[in-house]
């Protein structure tokens, strides 16, 4: 196992999933590649978990995404928490009709009598030269959904009191991972086997003149754009939502009655995301409160490409995000 | 059937064709409930294909697994399912199995084994392998029953739920219920196969086709397939043969169904031959199997009676049930 005081975000989960098996042998892992003979998953994840707990309970799968997410679903029902991993994220859609017809509506659709108490793992994102259908940061389609919740951490620590949680959790949760920050911004992870509870927001920097909300890799953008700007006298709050659904409406408010501007940011396309959700509400609760229109950033509406130009210029970054708060910052409504 | 399955004894039979009644008096009375107007519903029926879960259901332990499909109703009256439960549920009521909030095309009852009823073509098999591996890992030896229809098969989650089922050795069984018609298209003109149980071997697992409106044939393959799933030697593909008397749902005449074949097939109808031989083996009297039918009858007008009069859940439970706990 790697250094408890320095993680990598992807090591961090790896040792959520030790601690968790450790804890409740009802927890499973399924995925393709899962097991150390395969590797230990597509991101070195799982690497270790099979020689400790055995290939019954870390399972390598064919490559066969509504095989694995059946399978996690049918021995959630049965009473095992497995954690299934989705190579990536993409791959997700072919497991939709599991995710989201069965999954997330079996608890309502049978009255509560029955509940699916599982983690999906995936990863994804754009900077990786990966092309079209090997980037795509696909959560607000799973928000959308009722019956599912949705988590993207952005640092090492969040991640792994976040995993703990989502194991916890009686509900499917879809736990999306980054492939940039994964390995970059090892971090320690704070006190073993201490829960993050979803939902809940971080204010990882506080500031008075401009709020703005992110989550996953964008706060780190959004994190290095704030220190840039600090130097121009602009003071920035950055709010790490974490959870992307259920979010945490208290804290994000609150951060932005204070600021009274906001910025959110997302790495999908902007259009119909995860910002449009969090800029629709703060409009309707702080309307009149607000010193200029709620900014949206997002990636573009196109899939994200594989030259490598055009890839940098598919999502929000640092200066981007600078160009947005300077300007929020110049306009005043009254 | 294989010359050394095992056969139903007396006893059997007769249960057999009390499910099988059950199932058929409560699929008629759904039509005339329909008609009627006391009640509005998607409904599938099921006539025709009564034998196969009442023949397999027989074999079943309480705790043992089901899923099933929209189309579904039958598997789950086999598996022992309270009419009260049921009715209330197609009314939408608070009484019923899920509250009211699944309806008939997902009728579930975990306290004996039914666990999902799907509304998705095909999606019973991946889950079923969850629940079987569950079963695998506790070493509890419940079998799982996925059940589906011949459409089922052309879909991609058949292919990898069987594939994951043979490796993983599951104890699962893919219940196919071929009643011949895909929504509106014959078997034939969507199947590359002239069985599905030809598919079986493609997934090195035993594949049998029967006549699913044979109790004997239902009876001893299904016996066969459960014991091979209990003693851990891995799944089986059942393909039994049917065939469906009504159209797709309620409402769709099945003016695209051969009318010869459809006419003997409904000609051919299974339970009135089973009901003539359990007489005239001397497994029950005229009687007594009167009564069972004019049991079912009374059971069925107290059951809907009961629905009618039932509380349609509170407006609250649109909050409730999303996820364990309430939301605001």
């Amino acid at each position: 196992m790697a250094d408890i005081e320095k993680l990598t975000m992807f090591q961090a989960i790896g040792v959520a999933l030790d601690d968790a098996m450790a804890a409740d042998d009802k927890v499973l892992v399924l995925g393709e590649d899962v097991a150390d003979k395969q590797g230990g998953g597509v991101m070195g994840v799982t690497k270790g978990l099979s020689a400790k707990y055995g290939d019954h309970r870390v399972r390598s799968t064919p490559i066969a995404e509504q095989a694995i997410t059946g399978a996690a679903i049918g021995a959630a029902l049965a009473g095992y928490k497995p954690v299934a991993e989705i190579m990536l994220m993409n791959f997700v859609t072919v497991a939709m009709d599991m995710l989201v017809n069965h999954a997330a509506k079996l608890r309502f659709m049978s009255g509560g009598q029955t509940s699916v108490p599982i983690v999906v793992r995936t990863v994804t994102g754009s900077g990786f030269s990966l092309g079209g259908q090997h980037s795509d940061h696909l959560e607000a389609w799973f928000a959308h959904v009722g019956g599912i919740k949705v988590i993207a951490p952005s640092n090492p620590a969040d991640a792994y009191g976040l995993m703990l949680s989502a194991i916890d959790e009686p509900d499917p949760v879809l736990f999306v991972e980054n492939l940039i920050i994964g390995t970059s911004g090892a971090a320690a992870i704070g006190p073993r086997n201490v829960r993050i509870p979803i939902g809940k927001a971080s204010v990882p920097r506080e500031g008075t003149d401009v709020t703005v909300v992110a989550y996953s890799r964008m706060v780190v953008e959004a994190l290095s754009a704030a220190a840039t700007l600090e130097k121009e006298g602009i003071s920035v709050e950055v709010v790490d939502l974490r959870t992307v659904s259920p979010w945490d409406h208290e804290t994000v408010i609150a951060s932005v009655a204070k600021t009274r501007r906001a910025l959110v940011v997302q790495e999908a396309p902007r259009e119909f995301g995860v910002g449009a959700e969090v800029a629709a509400e703060i409009n309707e609760v702080l309307f009149r409160d607000l010193r200029a229109p709620v900014a949206r950033l997002g990636g573009a509406k196109c899939p994200v490409p594989f030259s490598s130009p055009l890839e940098q210029a598919f999502a929000p970054n640092p200066a981007r995000i600078a160009d947005v708060i300077r300007a929020l910052v110049d306009k005043e409504f009254r | 059937m294989e010359a050394n399955f095992p056969r139903p004894d007396a006893q059997t039979l007769l249960e057999i064709y009390r499910k099988a009644t059950l199932i058929r008096r409560n699929d008629d009375r759904a039509h005339k409930v329909i008609r009627s107007g006391r009640m509005v519903m998607p409904f599938y029926s099921t006539k025709g294909q009564e034998i196969i879960p009442s023949a397999l259901s027989v074999s079943l332990n309480a705790d043992d697994y089901i899923c099933t499909i929209y189309r579904g109703i039958h598997d789950s009256l086999a598996k022992g399912l309270s009419l009260k439960k049921l009715w209330a549920e197609l009314g939408g009521r608070v009484t019923g199995s899920c509250k009211g909030k699944g309806g008939p095309m997902h009728i579930t009852d975990p306290s004996i084994g039914i666990m999902v009823t799907t509304g998705i073509v095909g999606s019973t098999m991946p889950i079923a392998n969850g629940l079987a591996w569950a079963s695998k890992l506790s070493g509890n030896k419940r079998v799982t029953i996925a059940n589906f229809g011949d459409g089922a098969s052309n879909i991609g989650a058949f292919h990898e739920a069987l594939n994951l089922a043979s490796l993983w050795k599951l104890p699962v069984i893919f219940m196919c219920q071929n009643n011949r018609f895909a929504e509106h298209t014959t078997f034939a003109d969507c199947t590359a196969v002239d069985k599905v149980s030809t598919r079986a071997s493609s997934y090195s697992m035993p594949g049998y086709t029967i006549d699913g409106n044979d109790p004997d044939e239902m009876y001893g393959t299904a016996r066969i397939a459960i014991e091979r799933a209990r003693a851990g030697e891995g799944p089986t593909l059942i393909e039994a043969m049917t065939y469906r008397h009504n159209g797709h749902v309620f409402g769709d005449d099945g003016h695209y169904m051969d009318a010869e074949e459809r006419a003997a097939a409904i000609a051919a109808d299974p339970l009135p031959k089973l009901r003539a031989r359990l007489i005239y083996d001397g497994i029950a009297s005229e009687d007594e199997i009167k009564a069972i039918e004019d049991g079912f009858e009374r059971e069925l007008d107290e059951a809907i009676n009961e629905a009618l009069a039932s509380p349609y859940p509170a407006l609250e439970e649109m909050k409730r049930d999303i996820f364990a706990h309430e939301i605001g």
